[in-house]
Formats: structure tokens, C-alpha cells, sequence
């Protein structure tokens, strides 16, 4: 057997027990790695439960900077006998599994084509701890140690990051560095140190930060000036709001009362959050939801009437695969189209796509300003990969000159004036109506908001025509609303390629990857990340400009591919899909397998495009 | 089809203190069924807002949808209004509250709205103490959908078609009370001396106000078999009291009775008086009105008039210490940290 060596680039796994304080240790590996100037993705697979269960975190180092999921596994660190026989045969040929060697390994799981290392990892915490808390937290800590030992990490990274996490709480530091320096201590002692696999510091990490999603999405509703928040707990979208909380309490205090420049209200239930974000932008004020699946599916009347009687709302949705008792806390880009037609009668949503933390806080910020200016719902599709892991992420960015574009909103002066209000009267001919603020002049401007059933002064009438005119106005909005939503990426790979690919969302970064190593073997493809709905004429171009698309994306329907096809009529052909759906993030090696199956012609039917997770190598 | 009424003004109309006549507090012409309850609360609420002296355009009337909740249409046209989707006003105007604590907040409900699809939100909103009025015009059926039984629909009463209802009541006033209703009443449409006091006293009162107004359906429901006919209510109605409101501004001339009499001063310097009747019910207490809700039920008559109410509520703003601003009002500057914070968020991440 050849072991794995290499430099700086690897995927290392802990499989761990659901509850068992893995997280922070698992992070603090991750964060260190970071600190090296190491360019890393880590990924936490956790089950739905609080305690008890198999989680797994996936750590991705690439000194080149990928930071998807690249599909499978050098290094296992198993601490979990659960999962055991999967974990060990999850490890690429030539790689390590490392495990707590107190009890024997079961002989039946040995392979051979697999590097075994055994740390004794309970008989030191035994013999070190007396409490059983602390024997079982420790554990975590001492294999971050002997990591360190194994791949040749810089120790005082590592020891220089405890202290800064435990600011404030300094009784905390000593124990965990001595923890660190037991396992540091046993590895170099017992074990060959390091392995084929090491780091060195390097300088690949630049200005970036490390950060979750949904919290980039919280400060994103801080900036954007959100004032209402309203919601109803759901993985994987309840830390949007925590993070908003978290930050409001810190800048939204009035210095002179003391008093909340905000308002958060946890709702009986999805329709009620919806609904008061509804009431709070009818109102003026800036509103948001943080919702996932199961709640976009309870938000979808209201959703439909916010449409049709053209209220500013906000909806950040973190998808997770389907149903509500599916698996929650799996990833998927699966809302797409339900997210896309929300709402009974003829309905189209804006949906805006980002795919990093950066972009959570810019398009987070700015769907405050679409909502207003474009009169309609605005829903942001992130997914559970982006909302709830650390990503490496361009820092965030304000610029202090900015204002929030209020869209158009008659005041008190243009109605006493005698400037003419219709609340669905087309002034300007972008499709766009006045709206004015309840309160706002007490014998001007006050209209009655319902559905439809009304004319272009909100008067009540079932005139056939006028709904009609009024569902044609709508269509010339959404042509208005293509010249607003963010525009494509293109990556042009220079050879004039007539094939290319279109992703979106979290499938970024794996496809960037996999075009790549296609382009090492030599395909080269043009590709394009689309960022909002409705597609705006680049996008319409691009596929134009193509023979063949290929849509890389994380569900089984090929959700984004339909809408495409449903959007700019195109035929089957044209737009082949590559798809995964087993609830892990999408990895280059898989996208890489199914773009050269398609090309070589002999793509297994859709049914079994996709196998299981792992089936990636 | 709905029309403005014309607004023509004669000369010889009574103003109140802002010098509006009653006329700017009406809305367009009903198109409900000639004799139908609801129009007569919104005559009610026409009166009460008038009287009350009340900015036409500080109001927002909210609702669902039924008959009732088209009604909003029907009174203040100066107001902005809001007919929302089926069950969820509460919702709307929790939001909407949340956004300009400055503007009075007038949600009208029926009882399908509110006692079968809007239960939840219905609880919820009575338990957040949202301080809104919340009326419900309570026909014991689905007026728009034609006719269908309703969960207030007393046991044993008979719809036009002719089959008794088999399933127990819904209270509304109990339920409110249950989920932390800190203001409850109920009233009947025929009763206009009785229910324009209540809605100023629930206008007046800071938290969630419920007036349960049984309002006959003339088309569905007014017959003899049914225990929301006009009919029925008229003879089985028994009121806790004659509720009389006395506005702050107002100098205080009446003549009120000793021991007969409770005056209650309302947030704003206003005051309510109640003569009470009956001796069982205290309706600052609520155990005592919980249990007078229980001994009506019993003896089937209808407990009409205040039935309680909470001196000393706080109401959601209060609790969630928001601003005294209105959210709406705040601006960049006041909402917007910066690039320097930002700056040293991305610090900590690193
Ligand atoms: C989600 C939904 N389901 C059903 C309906 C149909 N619907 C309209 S009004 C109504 C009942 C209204 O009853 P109530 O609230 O008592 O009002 P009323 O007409 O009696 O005043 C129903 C079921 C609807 N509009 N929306
Ligand atoms: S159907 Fe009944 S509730 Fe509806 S308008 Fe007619 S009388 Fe009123
Ligand atoms: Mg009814």
C-alpha cells in the first residue's frame, strides 16, 4: 500500500457522537488550520436530534483554495464506535484512519489498503479526569492535539487560538492547552509524527473570514435596516434570526431611552410570521422572515396575496431537503420551484441566489431595497450548507454613503399638492405604482388594500377588465423587476466553447473545481452562475450562445433547469442536468463524473443518476 | 359593486373637537344584505370614532375575510385599510402595530374568521396583548361562503336549512380570557347604546381589546330555530351593566349614582362608567368573570356588556421596550452600525 502524502491539501472527517461537545474542539481545529493561512471549508453532517446520534464534520484543506466539497475521505478520526464500520470504509485507499484504540479494534473492520493509528483516547481522559463531563469533553481536545502532532501543525496557532476564544472566561485556557498538550505529548511519543499528509503555514487566506451564512444574513438585515423581525423557529434557518437578535441588541439600543429600535416577535407559526411581516412593510417599516421548506410551503397564501396586492416582503429561505419530516438537517436546493410560483392564481416570485457568506450580507441588505422599490416579495434561497457552516468568505463590506432606496412613496406634501394617487395607477410607466404609508394625510392618499377585485385606485370592482389589465401590468413589473435582480457571473474559459455549465447557489465552489480537473484532462467549458429570478438577458444570451448547458444543482428534479426551460421555452435538449440529492453538499468529483458521462454519451437514465453519498471517489 | 357616498355636508351637523363631522368617518355603501348585523357595528364604530374625536387617517382597520370582513369597506374612508386572507388579521396587524405604535388599530373579524381557521392566531394575539381592537361581528355561521354552521354556533340551534347544530359552542369571551384577553365584551348589533360605549372604552384601553358583537345574519341565519336570530338575542340578552364613557377631554357633568356606579380611568385621562347590574360579576377580576361567563352558559341567556377588563396592562410594545418612535420613523442613521463595526466583526472572524 502507498500511503496519501501530500501537502496542504487533504479532507479529513471526524465521526463523533451527536451532543458530546465535538463541535467546538472540531472548530477549533478548523480555525486553526485557518490561521495557518490555510484555505479551508469546514462541514458539519449532523443528525436531527440533540444527543445521542452519529455527526460527522468534514474538513476540506486546499491550499488552492477550493472550498467545496471535493468527495472523499483522507484522514477519519473516529471517536464514534457507532459508526464505526462505515467511517473506516469511507477512507480513500492510502489513507488514515485514526481511532481511540482503548477498546481493540473489531478485526472484521481492519483493511489493509488503509493506514490504521491507534490513540488511546479514554484511558488518558480516565486516567487525567475524574469527572465524567470532563473526561468526555476533553477527549475532543486531546485528539485536536494529537492532530496537531500527526500533521505537523504549528502548535502555538492552536494554543494562541484557545486563549482567544476563552477571553473573558481565562479558567477555561489552561486546561484546554493542557488537554491539547496530552495528545500533542502521546503522539509524538508512540506515533510516527508526522504522516504522509502535513501542513505548513502559508499565505493563501488573505483578508477572508471565516463565517456562517445565516449569520452574515442577521447583520445583512441590521444594514439593510430591517426593523421587524418575525418568526418561527426551523432548522436550518433559526440562527438568522439569533444573529440578528444578537447584533440588534448590541447597535439597536436608543441611547437617550434605552429603548429597542427593533421588534422581534416569534410567531404561533410560519402563516403568522408571514403575515406580520406583511403588516409591519404595509406599514412602512422594514420586515423580515427566516423560514425553511416547510415554512415557504404554510407562507404560500400569504405569499400569493403580498403578489397580488404588491407589498414589500422579505423571506430568507435556508433550504434543507424535504419534507417536513424529512431529513432536516440535510442539505438540498429543493424550494426552488415551489419557492419561484409561490401562491395559488398566476403568481411569479423574485428569487435571489447567493453563495457565500459575502453575498448572504449584500444580497441580505438588498432585498430590503428590491422589496420596497419592486412592491413584491423578495425570496433569498440559501440552503443549510451555506446558512448553518463556516465559509471562507471576502470580508464584509458597508459603504456609509449608502441609502436605503425607500421605492415609490407618496408623502404628505405631493398628496397636498394635489398630485394624483392611484394605488395601481402606472405613473411612470415601469409598471411600478405609488403606495403611501398609513397615516400619512388625513383626507388624501388613504386607499383599501384586498387581493384583486379593485381598479387602479383600489376601488372594489370584479371587472374582468380591469383584472386583466391589472395581471398585464404586473408582467411589464416583472419585465422592469430583470433590469434590478443581480446579474450572472460568467467565467468565459477562453477556448470558445460551445458546451458550459450553469450552477448556482452553493454548488459554486465544487463546480469551479470539477471545471478545472475537466479542464486538466481537456474539456473546457464556459460557465455561468446565475444569482437571481427572474434571468435577466445575460442569462438568456449565455444559454444562447451555447450548444449544450450543463445544470449543476442539489436536488432530483432539476428544479432551476425547469424553471429555465418553463421561462425561455427551450426544449429538452439543450440543458442536461447534473444533480445530487442525498443531502450532503455536491462534490467536484461528482459533478466531474456526471459532466463526462454526458459527454461520453452513455449517461445512466435519470432515475439512477445519482447514487449515494460517498459514491463520489 | 361598492360607491362612495357623497360628502356633502350640512351646515346644521354636530362636529366633534376636531371639527369633523360624522360624515368623515363614513365609508362607501354597503353592499351587504339590507338588515344584515354587521352594518349596524359599523354604524357603531362610526359613532364611537366620531364621538372619540379620533384622526379619520391615524386609524387602520384590518381584517379577514366573510361578509364581516368585507365590512371595513363600509366606515372610515379616510383610513387605510386592509382585507388580509382568511383567519390571519391578527397576524397583519401584529406586524403592522409593531411598525407605528402611533395609529389606532382596528381589526374586524367574524366568527368563522376568528373561531375556526383564525383560532390560533385569534389566541395568540390576545396573548401577545397587542393593543388593538379586535371586534368580532358574530353570526354563528359563514354568511359568505351561504350559511354553513359555525364553531360559535350554539349547540342544538338551527340553521335556515333546518338541522340543529351537534356540536358544543365556541366562546369567544371565555376563550380570550383563557389566552390573556386584558380587555373582554360583548355586546349585540340591535344595541347601539350599549356597544358605541364599549368600543371607546376598547379603543381607549392599552392592550387587546375583544368585542364580541352578536350580529344576526338576516340571510342565513335569522330564523326562529337559531340562538343568534334577532329574535332570540333580543330576549335572551342580559347585560352586566350599562356602560357609560366619558372622554378626557370632556368636562364631567353627569350624575352618577354612589355604590351603584364604578368609575375606571382609562390610560389616556378618560374614564368609564359602569352601573352595574349584576351583583355576581366583578369585572376587574377575572376568576369572577370566568365564572359569570359559566353561570350564563348554564342558564342559557347571553352575558352582554364589559366583562372585563385589566387595569394595568402592558401591552406588547411595553413588553418588547421598543421605542417610543414609531419603527417606521427611524432612518439610516439610526438603524445602519457602519463599516467601522463591520470592520470589527470581520476582525473576529479571522
Ligand atoms: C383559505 C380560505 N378558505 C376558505 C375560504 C372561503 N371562505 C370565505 S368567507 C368564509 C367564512 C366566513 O365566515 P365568517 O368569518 O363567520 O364571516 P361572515 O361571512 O359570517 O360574516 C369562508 C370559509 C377562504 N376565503 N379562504
Ligand atoms: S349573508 Fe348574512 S352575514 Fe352576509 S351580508 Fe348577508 S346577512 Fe350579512
Ligand atoms: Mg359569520
Amino acid at each position: 500500500m502507498k500511503p496519501i502524502e501530500s501537502l496542504n491539501d487533504f479532507v479529513i472527517k471526524f465521526a463523533n457522537v451527536n451532543g458530546t461537545g465535538s463541535a467546538s474542539a472540531n472548530n477549533l481545529f478548523a480555525k486553526a488550520l485557518f490561521r495557518m493561512g490555510l484555505p479551508v471549508c469546514p462541514k458539519n453532517i449532523f443528525p436531527s436530534n440533540i444527543q445521542g446520534l452519529p455527526t460527522w464534520y468534514e474538513v476540506r484543506v486546499s491550499e488552492k483554495g477550493y472550498l467545496g466539497r471535493r468527495g472523499g475521505t483522507d484522514i477519519v478520526l473516529s471517536v464514534n464506535p457507532q459508526s464505526m464500520a462505515q467511517d473506516i470504509q469511507d477512507v480513500e485507499p492510502g489513507g488514515y484512519f485514526i481511532y481511540d484504540n482503548t477498546k481493540p479494534l473489531d478485526l472484521r473492520l481492519l483493511r489493509n489498503d488503509v493506514n490504521i493509528i491507534g490513540i488511546p483516547l479514554t484511558l488518558i481522559c480516565n486516567e487525567q479526569y475524574k469527572d465524567p463531563r470532563q473526561r468526555q469533553l476533553f477527549k475532543n481536545v486531546i485528539y485536536v492535539g494529537a492532530l496537531a502532532a500527526l500533521l505537523d501543525m504549528d502548535f502555538k496557532v492552536l494554543t494562541d487560538l484557545v486563549e482567544d476564544q476563552f477571553k473573558g472566561k481565562e479558567k477555561l485556557v489552561l486546561p484546554n492547552i493542557h488537554a491539547l498538550e496530552l495528545g500533542h505529548q502521546y503522539a509524538r511519543t508512540n506515533l510516527e509524527c508526522p504522516i504522509g499528509i502535513r501542513v505548513q503555514t502559508s499565505d493563501k487566506v488573505g483578508d477572508k473570514i471565516l463565517l456562517d451564512g445565516n449569520t452574515a444574513l442577521g447583520l445583512g438585515a441590521i444594514y439593510g435596516g430591517a426593523t421587524v423581525a418575525a418568526w418561527y423557529p426551523i432548522t436550518p434557518s433559526t440562527s438568522v434570526v439569533d444573529a440578528y437578535e444578537k447584533y440588534a441588541r448590541r447597535v439597536r439600543i436608543d441611547p437617550g431611552t434605552g429603548r429597542r429600535n427593533y421588534a422581534i416577535v416569534q410567531a404561533e407559526d410560519e402563516l403568522s410570521a408571514i403575515g406580520m411581516v406583511i403588516g409591519a412593510s404595509w406599514n412602512g417599516a422594514r420586515a423580515f422572515t427566516a423560514t425553511s421548506g416547510p415554512g415557504v410551503s404554510l407562507m404560500s397564501e400569504f405569499l400569493g396575496l403580498a403578489y397580488f396586492a404588491e407589498i414589500p416582503t422579505v423571506l430568507f429561505n435556508v433550504q434543507r431537503a424535504g419534507p417536513s419530516t424529512g431529513m432536516p438537517t440535510r442539505t438540498q436546493q429543493s424550494d426552488v420551484l415551489s419557492a419561484a410560483y409561490a401562491s395559488h392564481g398566476d403568481t411569479k416570485q423574485v428569487l435571489l441566489f447567493p453563495s457565500t457568506p459575502k453575498e448572504c450580507f449584500d444580497f441580505g441588505a438588498l432585498s430590503f431595497d428590491l422589496a420596497e422599490r419592486l412592491q413584491t416579495p423578495i425570496i433569498l434561497m440559501t440552503d443549510l450548507d451555506l446558512g448553518m457552516n463556516d465559509n471562507m468568505s471576502e470580508p464584509l463590506a458597508w459603504d456609509d454613503d449608502r441609502e436605503f432606496d425607500r421605492g415609490k412613496v407618496m408623502t404628505a406634501e405631493q398628496l397636498e399638492e394635489g398630485v394624483e394617487f392611484g394605488r395601481y395607477l402606472d405613473v411612470d410607466g415601469d409598471a411600478i405604482c405609488y403606495r403611501t404609508y398609513p397615516g400619512t394625510h388625513h383626507n388624501k392618499g388613504a386607499f383599501f388594500t384586498r387581493g384583486t377585485s379593485r381598479d387602479e385606485y383600489a376601488i372594489y370592482t370584479e371587472k374582468g377588465e380591469e383584472y386583466e389589465k391589472n395581471m398585464l401590468r404586473l408582467m411589464r413589473k416583472w419585465e422592469t423587476i430583470k433590469e434590478y435582480v443581480p446579474g450572472p457571473e460568467i467565467v468565459d474559459c477562453g477556448k470558445k466553447a460551445d458546451t458550459a455549465v450553469l450552477y448556482y447557489g452553493t454548488s459554486e465552489e465544487s463546480s469551479r473545481e470539477a471545471l478545472d480537473y475537466l479542464a486538466e484532462e481537456g474539456v473546457h467549458l464556459d460557465a455561468m452562475r446565475v444569482r437571481s429570478f427572474p434571468f435577466n438577458q445575460e442569462v438568456e444570451d449565455f444559454i444562447d450562445q451555447h450548444k449544450q448547458v450543463f445544470v449543476i444543482e442539489q436536488n432530483r428534479d432539476a428544479q432551476l433547469r425547469t424553471l429555465l426551460m418553463a421561462e425561455f421555452e427551450l426544449g429538452p435538449d439543450k440543458l442536461k442536468s447534473v444533480l445530487c440529492f442525498d443531502g450532503t453538499p455536491i462534490s467536484a468529483r461528482n459533478i466531474r463524473k456526471q459532466i463526462k458521462q454526458h459527454l461520453s454519451g452513455n449517461n445512466v437514465t435519470p432515475l439512477h443518476r445519482n447514487i449515494v453519498a460517498g459514491d463520489t471517489k | 359593486m361598492s360607491y362612495q357616498i357623497p360628502k356633502f355636508r350640512h351646515p346644521d351637523l354636530p362636529v366633534n373637537d376636531l371639527g369633523y363631522t360624522k360624515a368623515d368617518y363614513e365609508g362607501s355603501i354597503s353592499s351587504l344584505c339590507a338588515g344584515c348585523g354587521h352594518d349596524s357595528i359599523s354604524g357603531a364604530i362610526v359613532m364611537a370614532c366620531h364621538e372619540l374625536s379620533i384622526e379619520p387617517h391615524k386609524i387602520a382597520k384590518l381584517s379577514g375575510i366573510g361578509c364581516s370582513s368585507k365590512s371595513p369597506t363600509y366606515f372610515l374612508g379616510n383610513s387605510h385599510g386592509f382585507n388580509s386572507v382568511h383567519g390571519r388579521m391578527p397576524s397583519v396587524v401584529t406586524g403592522a402595530a409593531m411598525a407605528n405604535r402611533d395609529l389606532m388599530y382596528l381589526g374586524v373579524s367574524g366568527d368563522g374568521d376568528t373561531a375556526s381557521i383564525g383560532m390560533g392566531q385569534f389566541a395568540h394575539v390576545a396573548r401577545r396583548n397587542l393593543n388593538m381592537v379586535y371586534i368580532v361581528m358574530n353570526n354563528g355561521c359563514y354568511g359568505l361562503t351561504k350559511g354553513q354552521d359555525s364553531a360559535t354556533a350554539d349547540e342544538g340551534s338551527a340553521s335556515k336549512k333546518g338541522d340543529a347544530n351537534v356540536y358544543s359552542a365556541i366562546d369567544l369571551c371565555g376563550t380570550a380570557l383563557q389566552m390573556g384577553a386584558t380587555f373582554v365584551a360583548r355586546s349585540f348589533s340591535g344595541d347601539k347604546g350599549q356597544l358605541v360605549p364599549l368600543i371607546k372604552a376598547a379603543i381607549t384601553h392599552r392592550g387587546f381589546a375583544l368585542i364580541d358583537v352578536i350580529s344576526p345574519c338576516v340571510t342565513f341565519n335569522n330564523n326562529p330555530g337559531s340562538t343568534k336570530s334577532y329574535e332570540f338575542v333580543r330576549e335572551h340578552a342580559e347585560a352586566t351593566g350599562t356602560v357609560d364613557f366619558v372622554p378626557m377631554r370632556r368636562e364631567i357633568t353627569t350624575d352618577y349614582k354612589p355604590g351603584f356606579s364604578h368609575e375606571v380611568t382609562m390610560h389616556d385621562g378618560s374614564s368609564i362608567h359602569l352601573y352595574k347590574v349584576d351583583e355576581e360579576l366583578d369585572p376587574f377580576n377575572r376568576r369572577s368573570a370566568m365564572m359569570t361567563l359559566e353561570d350564563h352558559r348554564e342558564t342559557g341567556s347571553i352575558l352582554t356588556g364589559l366583562i372585563y377588563m385589566d387595569r394595568d396592562s402592558r401591552d406588547l410594545h411595553d413588553v418588547l421596550e421598543t421605542s417610543q418612535r414609531p419603527l417606521n420613523e427611524l432612518r439610516e442613521g439610526d438603524l445602519c452600525p457602519g463599516n467601522k463595526m463591520l470592520e470589527n466583526i470581520n476582525a473576529s472572524l479571522r
